[in-house]
């Protein structure tokens, strides 16, 4: 007991936001994809790229904002396929996202040894650092916690009310649940679902874009194979269990990020619990809230059915 | 000079000439109806008008000026609106948001927020004018067909809609439903509104239109002043022929195939949708149960099926199989919505024939299927039920709904059950397949078979049944028998007002 408390201090709900963050942006992204219509399960892959051309990014430019501009960019061209693939030629969305993060875990892996070579894998790049928000740091307890963070952690926060405005208080926001609920009655008051869900799918691979850049140069500064760990997957369970509500979304990936940080601190600290169960722990979590709260929530009607003018 | 003048529209489909040359025009203050079977082109005609497709020839004037709208977005800056048959709305949405849902002006500054309090507003001065009672902050999912048709009627309207198109609007709706769209109607065209009423039953179009225009196999077979033609003039106008009513002989009932008493029964969200429901049903008679939709009938024919639980009360089924494998055999169920629950239409009709009666002979062991007994009994089916299909082999969706109904019935009656539950059977058929369906229901009970009959037409009720038995809200209201009673004393109960004594002719 005495064990399990002592794990409990600001440094670890710090780490819970931080972890939390790349997940928050990939949820985010999903929750916009989703609700268009569009299943993008190529959410890992995406997170992928992006962790890769950011870690190029800043490398060759020399900047982290840019690298991690780059990383969005490259989110969005990937995202860009899928919506190529599946919304253009009408294909099978899970078999168009499947692709993608295989296509991701291939060609990230094959890329870092071309580019940095063999030896050098693991260089680390121009990365970002932690921002105190002048007064607000200062603050006893929520200062550490919540003013000492990356500026990209402030930024993913924000994005959730502004996305819940968009989606429910906006023009846009009734075009997009019209495009996933039935495309059909949308266009029958002249809303074009395939631009609607074309938009959605390229915003949403910025944002899981942002997530897999923030993980590269906010967390490891380096790129790692397979650094994204299934968190793109992670993130569909998070706006599932978020019930494709940015909030709701945002509390998932708390959760979660609660979770991993637990795991860290579990190995920093030494519990008596073998490192391989605690590293099993958020994907554990993941499984047992889709069981939990998976079979009940319905996403949109729509979602998964290809479009077709008729 | 009329609102809109259509001529010489043709529309071919790969194989098929939808609208051949085909003259209508529409006036101001007028509602025209556009009479026609199913598959007559009707829809088609209003599709080509609301920019949904292109007319391969012919030309269209609004207010004297030749358009040809691309897209929805042209006929609704036009001044057209159209209520689909099915409805375009997006359930989890509310009524004002599905109202606005695409428009630029959802807030008059021009910024992308919404402004859904000014339009509600808006939206329920419009309702209030035409008698269009609607809660605006509902979610469409949680009403009834008849305020979402309401909701269609009102999204037209809020776009300023001078000329509205209603596509089968009345299929959905019971008939005191029906009395209040009418209503509507007239105030529409009252106020200076064209309306375009897209039906195929007869009475409807005779009460509410101005003039109609009759459709028979995509030509335009004539137009007429309602109030210089009569049912059977149009009958002839739609269907190329007269149409001659089934003649029901008097029933001789036989031995007892049905026994309820107190049943009950809940629906899928747990209410009580049948409650204490008594009446028995005997070979070789037609009970009908009348009712609004939504009363427990559903519910009722389920449970009778097998496929629902009975919560309370007595359901004996004497005379047929004790066990409920079997006893699937001996009753032929014709549930409500064959797209759902009727067929699966990625199969084909073969598969879909021989569906109830795969793992036993002739079409089968429970290990293998003989495929070519199934076909040839569909084969057969196609003939004796004369259903349109090339072969056995198409996917039941490539059928008209019509030869999708008599494929179900060629299932369920090849199997010779004692009973047959038939929910709303002849729902979206035209006059023929109709027509068709009734006297192969009254051929079956004068064969000895009993069948339910539900059913939200009052005509279709009063035609076929010996016995009618009313429900409302899970209640039955009274049983009376069919030939003496009104329709009148049936609709009055269905609304619930009559009561059991008030309305009892002779229950049994
Ligand atoms: N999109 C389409 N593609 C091919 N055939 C069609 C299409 N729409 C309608 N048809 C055919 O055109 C004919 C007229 O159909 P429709 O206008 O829907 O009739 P109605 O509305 O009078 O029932 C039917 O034979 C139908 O099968
Ligand atoms: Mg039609």
């Amino acid at each position: 007991m005495e064990m399990f408390f002592g794990l409990l201090d600001p440094d670890y709900f710090a780490a819970t936001i931080r972890l939390a963050t790349p997940l928050l942006f990939a949820t985010l992204g999903g929750i916009l994809n989703e609700r268009a219509g569009i299943i993008n399960i190529g959410l890992e892959g995406t997170m992928l790229m992006a962790a890769l051309t950011g870690v190029f990014g800043a490398w060759f430019i020399g900047s982290p904002w840019l690298g991690f501009a780059c990383g969005v960019v490259a989110g969005a061209l990937v995202a860009w396929i899928h919506a190529f693939v599946s919304i253009s030629l009408g294909a099978n969305q899970i078999v168009s996202g499947t692709a993608i993060n295989l296509l991701g875990l291939g060609l990230s892996s094959f890329l870092i040894r071309i580019v940095f070579g063999l030896k050098e894998q693991q260089r680390v790049v121009p990365h970002f650092d932690l921002v105190s928000l002048p007064l607000l740091a200062d603050l006893p307890l929520l200062g550490p916690v919540l003013f000492h963070q990356h500026a990209l952690v402030y930024v993913a926060f924000l994005l959730v009310p502004v996305l819940w405005v968009i989606l429910y208080r906006t023009r846009w926001g009734l075009m997009i649940t019209a495009a996933g609920e039935h495309p059909h009655a949308a266009s029958s008051v002249g809303i074009d679902p395939l631009r609607v869900r074309y938009a959605c799918t390229v915003l949403s691979g910025a944002l899981a874009g942002a997530g897999g850049a923030f993980l590269s140069l906010g967390q490891l500064h380096f790129f790692q194979d397979e650094m994204v760990a299934g968190r793109g997957f992670i993130a569909l369970a998070a706006l599932i269990f978020g019930r494709w509500n940015p909030v709701g979304g945002m509390i998932a990936c708390l959760i979660f990020g609660a979770a991993d940080a637990l795991q860290f601190r579990g190995q920093a600290v030494g519990l008596a619990i073998p490192h391989q169960f605690m590293l099993m722990f958020p994907y554990v979590l993941t499984l047992a809230i889709l069981i939990v709260v998976g079979g009940k929530s319905q996403g949109p009607a729509a979602i998964g059915i290809p479009y077709r003018r008729n | 000079m009329p609102l809109l003048r259509m001529e010489r529209i043709t529309k071919t489909f790969p194989g098929v000439v939808a609208n051949d040359r085909v003259d209508f025009a529409v006036d101001r203050g007028e509602i025209h109806a556009l009479l026609g079977e199913n598959g007559s082109g009707k829809t088609t005609l209003m599709n080509a008008l609301y920019g949904l497709h292109r007319p391969d020839s012919g030309r269209m004037l609004l207010d004297g000026e030749e358009v040809g709208f691309t897209s929805p977005i042209d006929a609704i800056a036009a001044g057209i609106g159209m209520v689909h048959q099915h409805f375009m709305l997006v359930p989890p949405l509310t009524v004002v948001e599905n109202i606005v849902l695409g428009l630029k002006t959802a807030n008059a500054r021009g910024s992308p927020l919404l402004d859904l309090r000014t339009a509600a507003a808006r939206i329920r001065e419009l309702a209030a004018a035409h008698g269009l009672d609607i809660d605006t902050d509902a979610q469409v999912w949680q009403l009834p067909v008849g305020a979402q048709q309401r909701v269609e009627i009102l999204k037209a309207l809020y776009r300023d809609a001078d000329l509205l198109i209603l596509d089968e609007p009345t299929a959905v709706l019971a008939p005191s439903e029906v009395e209040h769209l009418i209503g509507v109607l007239r105030s529409l065209a009252a106020s200076g509104k064209a309306i375009i009423f897209i039906s195929h039953k007869l009475n409807e179009v005779m009460e509410v239109a101005d003039r109609i225009s009759v459709l028979r196999g995509g030509r335009l077979a004539g137009t007429v002043a309602a109030a210089e033609t009569d049912p059977s003039e149009l009958a002839r106008l739609m269907v190329g022929r007269d149409i001659v009513p089934p003649r029901r002989r008097s029933s001789r009932p036989g031995a007892p195939v049905l026994w309820i008493e107190d049943l009950s029964v809940r629906d899928d969200r747990g209410l009580r949708a049948v409650d204490g429901v008594g009446f028995s049903l005997f070979e070789g008679e037609i009970l009908g149960i009348a009712g609004v939709d939504g009363n427990g009938q559903k519910e009722l024919t389920e449970a009778i099926a097998g496929v629902r639980a009975v919560e309370d009360g007595r359901l004996d089924l004497p005379g047929l199989a004790p066990s409920r494998g079997a006893r699937f055999r001996d009753i032929g169920h014709v549930t409500e919505d064959r797209h759902q629950t009727g067929l699966l239409m990625s199969f084909r009709l073969w598969e879909n024939l021989a569906l109830k009666s795969s793992g036993r002979p002739p079409f089968g062991s429970p290990f293998w299927l003989r495929v070519g007994a199934m076909r040839d009994a569909t084969v057969r089916a196609i003939e004796t039920f004369s259903i349109k299909a090339p072969g056995p082999d198409i996917p039941a969706s490539v059928l008209s709904g019509g030869n999708q109904q008599k494929l179900v019935l060629a299932r369920e009656l090849g199997l010779g059950p004692k009973l047959l539950l038939a929910a709303q059977p002849t729902r979206g058929l035209d006059v023929g397949a109709t027509e068709y369906v009734h006297r192969r229901l009254l051929a079956a009970r004068d064969d000895g078979m009993a069948i339910l009959l539900v059913s939200t037409e009052l005509d279709e009720i009063l035609a076929l049944s010996d016995r009618i038995l009313v429900m409302y809200e899970g209640r039955a209201m009274g049983q009376v028998n069919a030939d003496e009673v009104t329709r009148e004393t049936i609709g009055l109960m269905m609304s619930g007002i009559a009561s059991r004594e008030a309305a009892t002719g002779s229950a049994s």
